[in-house]
C-alpha cells in the first residue's frame, strides 16, 4: 500500500517534467514529496502517541482541539509580530498546541467518562471554543479569509526555502522511536506502567511535548490535516495489535501512503488546478471514522 | 412573550405542605403518561420542589429574569430613539427595532428549549445540540450559494422559499440520522452524535475550500452571514419561523412530564412504562426542528443554548421540566436582549454581540467541564 503510494508519487513528477524539468524537479517536486512524507509520518505518529496516552481510540490532534490551539498560537504571533519568521510563528503554534493538549489530558485525568465516544465530542467542543477565540481575533484584524486558507492543509505552498522547517519533525519521529517502549507501557495505564518501572508522568509529558511540536510544525507549514492521526493507527492496530515498537514503521508507512494518495487525488481531479489535500483527507477520513464508530458500537463495546 | 401560561404548576402540594420532606424527588407521583388524572389528593405527594420556600424562590427568580428581559427589550425599542415619543417617525423606528426583538424572542426560545430537551434526552448536561452539524450545514449552504451564484445570488436568496428550503434541508438531514438510530444502524446515542459531528466536519472542509476561491469582497459579504447575528433575520421569514418555533416548543412543554421520566435514565424510564427509544427520538425530532429554525433564521450560535441551559439548572433548583423550560427561555431572552442593549449603548459595538456571547458561553463550558467529575 505504502510502496504503491510512493511509486505513484514518483510517477507523477517524472511525467510532468518540461525542458527545464530538472530545475523544477529540484525546487518543487522533491520538497513537496518530502513534505508529504514528513507531514504524513508526523501526524500519524502524533495520533498514535495521543491514543496511547489517553487509552482512547478516537483521540488525535483534530479531535482534541490541538490543531485549533496551534492555529490560535500562530494567529497570536502573526498579530503581535506581523514580521515574524517561520520559526517564530512555529514557536507560537507549538507552545499553544502544548498548552491546549496538556489542558485536555488533565481534563481527561480528572473526569471519568461513561463512554469512550464522549472524548472526541468534548474535544471537538473545546476546539470550537478555541476556534471562536481565533475567529474573534481574525475578525478584529481582518485576517479571516487568510486564516481559513492557512488552516486548510495543502501542499501547494511547499517549495524550496519554505519547507525546511519540517525537518524538525524527523527529530520528533526519532524521539518517538526512542521512547516507543515507554509509551507502550503508558498505554497500559498508570498503575501497570509504574509497576514495570516507567516514570509515568514524565513519559506523558514528553509524549505531549512531541505531539505538540509535530502538530505545531505541520500546522504552520502545511495546515491542518484532519483525521490522519485517527485513521492510520487504527488501521494498523486492527491488523497488527498494539505493540508500538513494531508498529511504528508501519504507522509511518501507512500514513505516508495515505497522504500521498490523497495528495495525488487532490492534484489530479481538477488538473491543472488542485484541491487542498485537507478536503480529500477530510472526506476520506470522515468515511473511515464513521466506519470505525460503527464497528466499535457493533461489537457491543461503547 | 414566553409560553408561561401553559407552564402553570398543576401538581402543587395540596393541603398542608409537608416541610422537611425527604429530598425533593424529580418525579411527581404517577405521571408516567402526560395528561392522566393524578390519584386521590389525600395521598402524600412530592411536587417539583423540596420546600415551599424553593417554590417561592423559583417564582421570584423567574419573574425577576423575565422582568429584566422585558425591560431590556423595551429599552432596545425606545432608548435613544431620535424622534418625539408618539410621533410617526418614532413608531417607524420602533417598528424596525421590534423586528429585531421578535427575532431575539424566537432564537431565545428555540435555543433554550432545544438545549434543555436535548441534554435530557441524551442524559448529558455537557453537550449541546448545536454540535450536531446544523452549523456546518448552514455554512455550507451559504458558501455554496455565493460560490455558484456570486454576490447577487446571496442577496437573491434572501427570499422565503430559500429560507424554507434551508430549513427543510437541515431537518431532513437530522431526521436521516435519527432514523438510522431507530433502525439500529447505530445502537448507541453517542455514536450517532459523533457521526453527526464527523459529517459536519467533512462539510466544513468543503466549505473552507469554497471560501478559498472567493474574492475578498465576496468573502466579506459572506462572513457577515456566517456569524450568528440578529441582523440576519428577515421579517419576511417570520410567518414560517414563528409558527414552527411555537409549535415545537409547545409540544416540548406538553411533553414536560414525559421528559421528567426520560431524565431518570433508560432502565427506570422503561420500568415506568415508557418506550425509551421512541420518546428519545420524538424529543430529538422536536429539538432538530427548533435548532434548524433558529439556525436558518439568524445563523449559527454554538454556546448560547449551553450557557442558558446551565444557568437555568443552577437557578431553578428543580429537575421538573415544567419549570426548567420557561426559566431557560426567559434567561435566553435576557442574555440576548441584555447583550444587545449593553453592546449598543455602552460599548457601541453591535457587530460582535454574538461572538461575545459565544466566548462567554464557551468559557462557561470549559469551567463546567472542569468542575464536573463525571460526564
Amino acid at each position: 500500500m505504502a510502496l504503491l503510494g510512493l511509486s505513484l508519487a514518483t510517477g507523477q513528477y517524472s511525467i510532468l517534467s518540461h525542458a527545464d524539468g530538472w530545475e523544477m524537479f529540484r525546487n518543487v517536486r522533491v520538497p513537496r514529496t518530502l513534505a508529504l512524507v514528513l507531514a504524513g509520518a508526523a501526524m500519524s505518529m502524533s495520533g498514535l502517541v495521543m491514543q496511547l496516552i489517553t487509552q482512547n481510540r478516537f483521540v488525535e490532534p483534530t479531535t482534541t482541539g490541538t490543531t485549533e490551539w496551534a492555529g490560535l498560537g500562530l494567529l497570536a504571533v502573526m498579530v503581535v509580530f506581523p514580521r515574524a519568521s517561520v520559526l517564530g510563528r512555529m514557536a507560537g503554534a507549538v507552545m499553544a498546541a502544548f498548552l491546549g493538549t496538556t489542558v485536555f489530558f488533565l481534563l481527561l485525568r480528572r473526569v471519568s467518562l461513561r463512554s469512550s465516544l464522549l472524548v472526541p465530542i468534548i474535544g471537538m467542543m473545546l476546539g470550537a471554543v478555541v476556534s471562536a477565540v481565533s475567529t474573534f481575533f481574525a475578525l478584529q484584524t481582518d485576517m479571516l479569509q487568510s486564516l481559513g486558507v492557512w488552516f486548510q492543509g495543502s501542499f501547494t505552498s511547499v517549495y524550496r526555502g519554505q519547507y525546511e522547517v519540517l525537518w524538525i519533525v524527523v527529530g520528533v519521529v526519532a524521539a518517538i522511536f526512542h521512547y516507543a517502549d515507554h509509551l507502550t507501557a503508558v498505554g497500559l495505564g498508570q498503575d501497570v506502567a509504574t509497576n514495570i518501572g516507567v516514570d509515568y508522568r514524565r513519559t506523558v509529558l514528553i509524549g505531549t511535548a512531541l505531539v505538540a511540536v509535530a502538530t505545531g510544525t505541520v500546522t504552520v507549514v502545511v495546515g491542518s490535516l484532519p483525521f490522519l492521526g485517527l485513521i492510520v493507527p487504527n488501521l494498523v492496530s486492527m491488523r497488527r495489535g498494539d505493540d508500538l515498537r513494531s508498529n511504528l514503521p508501519w504507522v509511518c508507512l501507512v500514513g505516508i501512503g495515505l497522504i500521498t494518495a490523497c495528495d495525488l487525488l487532490a492534484r489530479t481531479i481538477i488538473a491543472p488546478f488542485e484541491i487542498p489535500v485537507a478536503v480529500v483527507l477530510g472526506l476520506v477520513g470522515a468515511a473511515v471514522f464513521i466506519a470505525l464508530i460503527i464497528r466499535q458500537t457493533g461489537r457491543g463495546g461503547a | 412573550m414566553s409560553p408561561e401560561a401553559s407552564a402553570a404548576p398543576t401538581t402543587s402540594v395540596t393541603g398542608a405542605p409537608v416541610t422537611g420532606h425527604p429530598a425533593g424527588g424529580a418525579t411527581p407521583g404517577a405521571t408516567t403518561d402526560p395528561g392522566a388524572a393524578t390519584s386521590s389528593p389525600a395521598a402524600r405527594r412530592s411536587g417539583a420542589f423540596a420546600t415551599p420556600a424553593a417554590r417561592r424562590r423559583w417564582w421570584l427568580t423567574y419573574l425577576g429574569v423575565t422582568g429584566l428581559a422585558v425591560c431590556f427589550a423595551v429599552g432596545i425599542l425606545v432608548w435613544k430613539n431620535p424622534m418625539e415619543p408618539g410621533s410617526r417617525g418614532f413608531w417607524l423606528i420602533a417598528q424596525r427595532r421590534l423586528d429585531a426583538v421578535v427575532a431575539m424572542i424566537v432564537v431565545a426560545v428555540c435555543q433554550a428549549m432545544a438545549t434543555v430537551a436535548f441534554q435530557t434526552a441524551t442524559g448529558n448536561r455537557i453537550i449541546t445540540p448545536s454540535i450536531m452539524g446544523f452549523e456546518s450545514l448552514y455554512r455550507a449552504i451559504q458558501t455554496a450559494t455565493i460560490f455558484f451564484f456570486g454576490a447577487t445570488g446571496l442577496t437573491a436568496t434572501r427570499t422565503v422559499p430559500a429560507f424554507a428550503l434551508r430549513l427543510a434541508l437541515m431537518v431532513g438531514l437530522s431526521l436521516l440520522l435519527y432514523s438510522w438510530l431507530l433502525t439500529g444502524g447505530a445502537r448507541n446515542l453517542y455514536s450517532m452524535l459523533l457521526i453527526g459531528i464527523v459529517i459536519g466536519s467533512a462539510l466544513g472542509s468543503l466549505t473552507t475550500f469554497m471560501q478559498r476561491l472567493l474574492t475578498p469582497s465576496e468573502f466579506d459579504l459572506l462572513s457577515a452571514r456566517l456569524f450568528g447575528s440578529i441582523a440576519n433575520a428577515d421579517p419576511d421569514y417570520y410567518p414560517i419561523a414563528i409558527p414552527l418555533a411555537l409549535a415545537a416548543s409547545a409540544a416540548l412543554l406538553l411533553y414536560s412530564r414525559l421528559l421528567n421520566v426520560l431524565a431518570l435514565g433508560r432502565d427506570t424510564a422503561t420500568g415506568l412504562g415508557l418506550n425509551h427509544t421512541r420518546a428519545t427520538i420524538g424529543v430529538l425530532v422536536l429539538v432538530s426542528v427548533l435548532m434548524a429554525t433558529s439556525t436558518a433564521l439568524v445563523g449559527p450560535m454554538t454556546f448560547l443554548g449551553f450557557l442558558v441551559a446551565t444557568l437555568s439548572y443552577q437557578l431553578s433548583g428543580t429537575y421538573d421540566h415544567r419549570y426548567l423550560f420557561p426559566m431557560a427561555a426567559s434567561l435566553g431572552l435576557l442574555v440576548l436582549t441584555g447583550a444587545y442593549f449593553i453592546m449598543r449603548h455602552v460599548f457601541y459595538a453591535q457587530g460582535v454581540v454574538s461572538i461575545i456571547i459565544e466566548l462567554v458561553g464557551g468559557s462557561v463550558f470549559v469551567i463546567v467541564v472542569l468542575r464536573r467529575g463525571r460526564l
